[in-house]
């Protein structure tokens, strides 16, 4: 097998100093009542060459319309990605490294985690970010976790108007530790009912822009809220533009960051953010990196507050995630690092023009209007004048993606699409959307 | 070692968006003033030339598998093929929107569908679900199951999970936060679970045991369908934490030792590379029993092609966004195929081989505590080398000699362990480079222990004051202050 070095003699060579006759005598304290049982795949070792046909025949089968035009989002988004991202995250030195354990031999990845987590307060307006989570909807889960930790309450306030996949993950992880959900309604302008805030609830979940592409206002929930933390669910670029929830009272603020370079990926890998204020520091889940010096007084960077963690704290430690989005993370640094301010500003703006363009005109077609009027950044939800199942199948024959009209339905949204207009779709493709569905009987 | 925010910075950049196509608006047209941010993000502007050269120079400060030997033990640091990181750049699968028409993914549907069905092949498993982003998110997983079983069954009073102290080391913290206490078992003189001591433990309010097979001492529980058969008659089901699957792959399946639960840790046994701490994939496999339980959506096989499948009233809902860490998932498939049956027996056989030469080389320069055949890792004491010289000395010493140190500290059943896996892609000659450094540190430490505390003298930085960044944390840059 190409992956393995070893010639014949090595192998007899090495058997020898052992001190057995044969490689299976290695394997005789597994009991022979299990090793009977075994029954192999049935699979034929293949060639490199024909592994790569394989999967590209695969890949063939994702059959896409030809050059399509996607409005998908729903918390991933389909960006640009400057050149030089993968060309600096795909060295090996960085993705073929562990955990940084090691932090003299380290040092890439650790300064890379200080430089993301630095990026990430930033965006947000907080002041100790971790240095990532699995994705969007853990994070989300984890920050109800926290709050209950930190306030001592089993009961959890979530936004309705939450995406379907972060509250499904947060009800799953509530159900197993025990805590109560309480589900908060929106208002007929797509935003949290903030009269319906229960009492006694450890935190509210909310997430900005939401589900529907609806901005939150962020002001004044914190007070209403009382002892307990405001959690706000982000989308990173919107940041670009909108005031940070770390300005407007959150206590935590998580999202999902693929929109931060990463590949859609069919869904993963992708990238939890998790950030919150100093006070809950002890709190956190996750790997965090802090500056120190070596002996020499040289500065460096280490895994910091490590106590809180699995493999020291053991059943007690705050999460017990290990394994990260580390390679994401850097993804995400090297994207913002190319960007600068500048650029992050200017991307935020593309999307949030062309986004309203798109809306604008299409509300403007018969029989078609945005189902609500609220600000939004670069997601918006048209209600269509017919069934939206159909209307999206004659789009696809066109070329365009739409997501599945069926979850805002069950959001209360029957009739509707969610649309998503980032920097990548041109002028002439928004307006041929526009003329294909005025066009659809 | 200076970040992108200590260095200089250059005035706007641009270009990397062309001009916007369609009418301008100015940001108060289209967004009330209060939830317009008023100040930027303190993100440097800086040229592309130097962004290159500041990532290239962190680059080179780091160790990867593509460097040398990388032994750490329970971690599987094999190396990365470099097709698979080809074959997840397909457009058509890197590009794929998880919300895409199911129409449209049948590519990759199919990839997810058939890679499930591999794995519960090569689990002796009924049923795998691909959600989970990590091994530990495996195992969190994996305790959301026995909690809905248990609830399913009325058994309310199995509240306790087993835990040898010889388990991996995020197994407590995932039996607590699905709400499970946890029990600590000691192991028996041979590094094994005491079936004595099982017996003493085993009642009805446990619900299940997590072992990690074999063990992190590297030993097989020799007496596994003991073990299980024991917790099968008190009730309660077994966990297999499959992080160490390279030590039997292709000649051994936990189905037949009695595993009701098991998740693999593809970034370890199916090669996926580890990215600096992730992302990896954990998938999970379970027993028929337990089938219905998995999270949703399932991928599904129907005349019509592969779909998402909604309709399991007794999931336990998603543990994760989408279907999990899907390019993770990709390359996992296509080292699968690349391996074959006869490729999956290889590595086992030539993880051990490498394993036991290792150990038998250097247990007559260190103190082996658990002296046996062993599997994939062993583990070596760091004790009585010589006066005031410690595990983390060695360690430090061996990246002067250019190897990547083994896991340390860790199980914690040895005293000053030294945990070495060192996987079937390490040859001969780096094995026996790898044992002369470990013979020269020792004489060094007795020699000449100043050259151990000193180490290393060969990285970018020297020993590093944890207790600074543990009592002062500094964790993001500090924009007003002068860095220390």
């Amino acid at each position: 097998m190409r992956y393995i070095p070893h010639t014949q003699a090595d192998r007899q060579a090495m058997l020898d100093e052992i001190g057995v006759s044969s490689v299976e005598r290695l394997f005789d304290d597994i009991p022979a009542r299990v090793t009977d049982r075994f029954r192999p795949l049935e699979l034929a070792p293949k060639s490199e060459m024909e592994v790569a046909r394989t999967l590209e025949g695969l890949a063939s089968l994702n059959a896409a319309p030809r050059e399509p035009v996607s409005f998908l989002g729903g918390g991933i988004y389909d960006h640009y990605v400057p050149s030089v991202v993968a060309h600096l995250t795909s060295r090996s030195e960085f993705y073929t490294a562990y955990t940084p354990y090691q932090p003299e031999i380290s040092q890439g990845t650790l300064t890379a985690m200080f430089e993301f987590q630095t990026l990430v307060c930033e965006l947000t307006g907080m002041e100790v970010a971790n240095a990532s989570l699995y994705d969007g909807a853990t994070a989300l889960a984890e920050a109800a976790l926290m709050a209950v930790r930190v306030v001592g309450r089993p009961r959890i306030a979530v936004a309705r108007s939450l995406f379907g996949h972060f509250r499904r993950v947060v009800d799953t992880y509530a159900w197993a530790a025990g805590i109560e959900v309480v589900e908060v309604p929106y208002t007929s302008a797509g935003r949290l009912d903030r009269s319906a805030i229960p009492e006694g609830v450890a935190g509210l979940l909310v997430q900005s822009p939401n589900a529907f592409g609806v901005i939150e206002d962020l002001g004044g929930l914190k007070e209403a809220l009382g002892e307990g933390l405001l959690v706000v669910a982000v989308h990173p670029l919107s940041l670009g533009v909108l005031t940070p929830p770390g300005e407007c009272g959150a206590d935590v603020v998580v999202g999902e960051g693929q929109p931060l370079g990463l590949p859609a990926s069919f869904g993963g890998p992708l990238l939890g953010l998790f950030a919150c204020r100093e006070r809950y520091l002890r709190q956190m889940p996750g790997r965090i990196a802090g500056r120190t010096v070596d002996v020499d007084g040289t500065v460096g960077y280490t895994m910091a507050v490590a106590t809180r963690e699995q493999h020291i704290r053991r059943e007690r430690a705050t999460s017990n995630i290990c394994t990260n989005s580390a390679l994401c993370a850097l993804t995400a640094t090297v994207y913002l690092a190319t960007l600068g301010a500048e650029g992050l500003r200017e991307l935020a703006l593309l999307n949030l023009n062309k986004a309203h363009y798109l809306a604008e005109k299409a509300a403007a077609l018969p029989g078609h209007s945005l189902v609500f009027d609220a600000p939004f950044f670069n997601e918006f939800v048209l209600r269509l004048p017919s069934e939206p199942r159909r209307i999206r199948s004659r789009l696809a024959e066109e070329g365009f993606l739409v997501e599945d009209p069926e979850p805002l339905a069950r959001l209360g949204l029957p009739g509707a699409l969610r649309l998503a207009v980032t920097e990548k779709r041109t002028k002439e493709e928004l307006d041929r959307f526009v003329r294909v569905l005025g066009g659809i009987r | 070692m200076s970040t992108i925010f200590d260095q200089s910075r250059t005035e706007r950049v641009g270009g990397l968006f062309p001009p916007l196509d369609v009418p301008t608006r100015k940001v108060d047209h289209l967004l009330p003033t209060s939830l317009v941010r008023t100040r930027a993000p303190r993100i440097p502007n800086k040229s592309e030339p130097e962004l290159v050269r500041h990532y290239t120079r962190l680059s080179k400060m780091n160790y990867g598998v593509d460097d040398g030997l990388y032994p750490l033990g329970s971690c599987t640091m094999k190396y990365n093929p470099k097709i698979c990181e080809d074959l997840a750049r397909i457009p058509s699968f890197a590009g794929l929107h998880p919300l895409a028409d199911t129409r449209h993914a049948q590519g990759a549907l199919r990839l997810l569908y058939e890679m499930s069905e591999r794995l519960c092949g090569i689990a002796g498993l009924a049923a795998v679900t691909l959600q989970p982003a990590a091994g530990a998110h495996g195992e969190l997983t994996g305790m959301f199951l026995v909690k809905r079983h248990f609830e399913e069954r009325k058994e309310p009073l199995r509240t306790r999970i087993l835990l040898p102290d010889s388990a991996h080391g995020t197994n407590p913290a995932s039996a607590a936060l699905a709400g499970f206490t946890v029990t600590e078992l000691a192991s028996g003189k041979d590094g094994l679970v005491d079936l004595e001591a099982l017996d003493a433990s085993l009642d009805e309010t446990v619900a299940a045991i997590m072992l990690t097979v074999p063990n992190t001492l590297g030993l097989f529980e020799s007496r596994i369908l003991d073990v299980t058969e024991r917790v099968h008659s008190a009730g309660a089901l077994s966990y297999f934490d499959g992080a160490n699957l390279n030590a039997f792959l292709g000649r051994a399946r936990p189905g037949d030792m009695g595993a009701d639960l098991f998740h693999f840790n593809l970034h370890k046994t199916f090669s996926t590379p580890h990215g600096g701490g992730g992302p990896g994939a954990g998938p999970l496999a379970v027993s028929a029993a337990l089938a219905d339980f998995l999270p949703v959506p399932r991928v599904v096989h129907d005349p019509e092609g592969y779909r998402l499948d909604w309709d399991a009233p007794r999931s336990i809902g998603s543990v994760h966004s989408f279907y999990g860490n899907f390019s993770v998932v990709l390359k996992a498939y296509a080292y699968l195929l690349l391996l074959g049956d006869e490729g999956l027996r290889e590595v086992s056989e030539n993880a051990v081989l490498n394993a036991n030469y290792l150990q038998e080389r250097l247990k007559r320069t260190y103190r082996l505590p658990y002296d046996r055949l062993c599997k994939h890792e062993f583990v070596l004491s760091g004790a009585g080398l010589a006066e005031g010289v410690s595990t983390l000395d060695i360690a430090k010493r061996l990246i002067d000699y250019g190897f990547h140190p083994p896991t340390i500290y860790f199980p914690l059943v040895v005293k000053e362990a030294l945990m070495i896996e060192p996987t079937e892609c390490e040859s001969k000659e780096t094995l026996d480079h790898f044992i002369a450094a470990m013979e020269t540190i020792a004489r060094e430490a007795r020699e000449n222990p100043e050259l151990l505390h000193e180490a290393p003298r060969r990285a970018p930085v020297r020993r590093l004051d944890q207790t600074r960044a543990a009592r002062n944390p500094v964790l993001r840059h500090p924009f007003d202050e002068k860095a220390p």
